[in-house]
């Protein structure tokens, strides 16, 4: 095991993650006024009808699927009754249909930003720097599902190496061998991942957080209170 | 019956001269900023015409407001929360920028920066979008002001469905009005409900609807959720933003700043007591020219002694029951019956009620040669179809009748006070053809006529009082800071989590007005949670 590997391996994701936990803490705390999608829809509402949900839809799938493949052991599924090959099957279609449908928004989304001039005036260093790392990491991802799980002779079986690397990681017991031992496509994946994660909280990405499925339940009507009545208040600060 | 209190406007359009001075004033102290270059809180439109967005009030194109739905029951129109939800990533309701008109500046350094030359240097207008030369400008803040364009575009007007062939034909001779337009603050705010962050809501003491700039995500469904496009979205922040009724002004007891700059004088401020318990009922009424008196139905009369004690009891300040008791707005509204919400089939219990104007029938009449004699004014008033056509799609759901009783109590007014002032007789006839009584046509007249500032805006401070002991947060405790020499209770950096803006209603919380936070840099709307946070 090399200094290099402890880097790529070991420090690089938890240095990852510590950015991703204290970033959002930070972010939360002291930046709710640019917590936003930060939505260019008013300025142009060309391609953005179809590219949008298509991109959102394919990466909340395509999220889905990497929570499934990293998370589940493969000795879980096998005990249920589910073998490698049809697993390989199911998550390289399902897989495969996601990503498709995520690259195919994403370059609509790619195209309007880049061709729109009022879209494209509203372009940070983040954001493209965002924008850089997904389109890596999206065709990367493409490339493994079609490359290496469904047209090939020779399918690579990253749930007993690279998962495996992966949710070691939080039991604090880092295998590094199981990453090292997968192909490049594959490590380039798993470190553009770290960057991705650690960027996000500094990103419009947060908005993801803010799905607001509580929504579905709330009331039609908000009311807010400025003033109570004194008896409230004192009850209130007493607490 | 659960007793609130709204501040609500009227605005009597017979006085509006279409000045845009609300405009204006309101621009710059609200919406002068990047980002909002577009949005005008309060915009004054020409009728006919298209309006501001383009035809904003085609809810079939924008699908706000609200609609019944099979069954009878209340929904909004562009459906409901888990559509919603699966159309957050793209709403297919919502406006693009160049339907309200691409925001502009001019290259005025070149006036100064120009080399010697014959001919005069030229400002070119620049997109504040993206900066580029924009040589063809074809929409703009009141494009269409004061007919502009009208024979083209006329018909686009949703208003003159039905009625465009009378409109255009007498075009040579057309009526035409001004209405200023501001947030309505409607009692069922359609935006409030369509908002997924609850970022938006209504504020209890007062009504008035407001964004949480800190809450706020910028999903966009209030923008398409108002049926009077009153909501806006920042393109710089990715936040909405509306017309805030000027709160910190009203709390103050002092009218809006569109008001206070009104040259015709035409607005009017007060508070009209409500029963919140019945709003819902009031909104889903079948028949939609039933939902004006309805709302009307969920005012509740301040001289009533129940009421009075109803309101005491839900918390409501003495002061401001009696400033209810003389508010502008509920006798308009209510007692004259002269003021009518706009676009009530929108079933939001808009706020913002106005009093027709009796010009284009006055003015019509004037072009055949009438002198407009009262007495030409009543057979007209039943007479004429346009105009009472055209203000009832507008103010009464599309019925005349409203308009026509409204018309011509302001006409009996004026044929009274005529013959009072000009002839020095004492007339009881032309008040009681309308069904009124002389005295209630001399108030009104007071009211509407001779328009004092103080019988315009009755508007009650703000009992920040009730909220804590202010002054000890404000005054005593001002250097309450860790360590420091305040002594009212220390305060502590976890205090200070609670004490953030608005609470939600029965969660702790505190009035936001500690210096401790202010000197520690945080950047923090007021209370209210809009306003600087957006500047």
């Amino acid at each position: 095991m090399s200094a290099g590997d402890v880097l790529l391996w070991v420090i690089l994701p938890y240095v990852a993650i510590t950015t991703f936990v204290v970033g959002h803490w930070w972010r939360y705390r002291h930046d709710q006024f640019a917590w936003t999608s930060r939505s260019t829809q008013l300025l142009d509402r060309r391609v953005l009808g179809w590219a949008s949900p298509a991109f959102h839809y394919g990466a909340l799938a395509a999220v889905g699927g990497h929570v499934i493949g990293l998370c589940i052991p493969e000795s879980l599924t096998s005990s249920i009754g589910i073998s490698e090959g049809f697993y390989r099957w199911f998550a390289g279609i399902a897989g495969g249909i996601a990503g498709l449908v995520t690259l195919v928004g994403f370059l609509g989304l790619v195209y309007r930003r880049t061709t729109s001039p009022r879209v494209r005036r509203t372009t940070t260093r983040t954001d493209m720097l965002t924008y850089f790392l997904l389109t890596v990491l999206i065709v990367m991802g493409c490339w493994m599902t079609f490359g290496h799980t469904l047209f090939t002779s020779d399918p690579y079986n990253y749930r007993s190496s690279i998962a495996d690397w992966w949710r070691s990681i939080f039991y604090l017991d880092p295998n590094v061998e199981a990453a090292t031992g997968a192909p490049l496509v594959y490590q380039l994946h798993a470190i553009v991942a770290w960057s991705f994660w650690a960027l996000f909280p500094f990103s419009r990405l947060v908005h993801a957080w803010s799905i607001p499925l509580q929504y579905v339940g709330r009331p039609y009507i908000l009311y807010r209170r400025r003033y109570r009545p004194a008896s409230v208040a004192r009850e209130a600060r007493s607490r | 019956m659960k007793v609130r209190a709204q501040v609500g406007m009227v605005m009597n359009l017979d006085k509006c001269i279409g000045c845009h001075t609300c405009s204006v004033t309101c621009k710059q102290v609200w919406t002068n900023r990047p980002g909002a270059e577009y949005m005008w809180f309060n915009d004054v439109e020409t009728k006919p015409g298209l309006g501001y967005p383009r035809r904003w009030e085609d809810q079939e194109q924008w699908k706000g407001g609200w609609e019944l739905d099979r069954k009878g029951r209340l929904r909004l129109k562009a459906g409901g929360r888990v559509k919603k939800l699966l159309s957050i990533f793209s709403n297919p309701d919502l406006p693009q920028i160049d339907d309200y008109y691409e925001p502009w500046t001019y290259d005025y350094e070149k006036l100064i920066t120009a080399p010697l030359s014959d001919r005069d240097p030229v400002a070119r207008a620049r997109s504040q979008l993206t900066g580029a030369p924009m040589d063809d400008i074809h929409a703009g803040p009141n494009w269409d002001d004061n007919l502009a364009g009208a024979p083209e575009r006329i018909d686009q007007d949703p208003l003159t469905a039905g009625i465009q062939e009378q409109v255009k034909a007498t075009y040579e001779q057309a009526f035409m009005f001004y209405l200023p337009r501001i947030c309505e603050h409607c009692l069922n705010p359609s935006c409030v409900a369509s908002c997924p962050s609850g970022a938006m809501y209504k504020r209890e003491e007062d009504g008035i609807v407001l964004v949480d700039q800190e809450k706020c995500r910028g999903w966009r469904f209030c923008v398409s959720g108002c049926p009077y496009k009153k909501v806006y979205f920042n393109h710089k922040t990715g936040k909405a933003e509306k017309c805030t009724l000027c709160y910190p002004r009203i709390e103050a007891g002092l009218p809006t700043i569109c008001s206070e700059t009104c040259v015709g004088r035409i607005r009017y401020i007060g508070l009209v007591l409500y029963d919140a318990d019945r709003v819902e009922a009031a909104a889903s009424v079948p028949d939609e020219h039933d939902l004006l008196d309805a709302q009307r139905d969920v005012f509740l009369d301040p001289d009533d002694p129940e009421v009075r004690a109803r309101a005491a009891a839900d918390g409501i300040p003495d002061d401001w029951i009696e400033a209810a008791r003389r508010s502008p707005v509920y006798a308009l509204a209510h007692r004259y019956r002269v003021a009518l919400p706009l676009h009530p089939e929108f079933r939001t219990l808009p706020m913002v009620w106005y009093v027709p104007p009796l010009s284009p029938i006055v003015s019509a009449l004037e072009e055949d040669g009438y002198e407009a004699d009262p007495d030409d004014v009543f057979p007209a008033i039943e007479a004429m179809r346009i105009p009472v056509d055209y203000l009832a799609n507008l103010l009464s759901a599309g019925d005349p009748e409203v308009i026509r009783g409204v018309l011509r109590r302001l006409a009996a007014m004026r044929g009274h006070m005529r013959k009072r002032e000009v002839l020095g007789e004492h007339d009881e006839e032309i008040a009681g053809a309308a069904g009124m009584s002389v005295a209630d046509c001399e108030d009104m007249y007071r009211l509407l006529a001779i328009a004092k500032y103080d019988d315009r805006y009755v508007i009650p401070q703000a009992h920040a009082e009730l909220g804590e002991r202010l002054m000890e947060q404000q005054g005593a405790c001002g250097l309450d800071f860790e360590g420091g020499p305040g002594n009212c209770g220390m305060v502590t950096p976890d205090s200070e989590a609670d004490t953030e803006g608005f609470m939600l209603e029965g969660e702790p919380g505190r009035v936001d007005l500690d210096l401790v936070k202010m000197a520690g840099g945080r950047r923090r709307d007021d209370a209210a949670g809009q306003g600087g946070g957006g500047a």
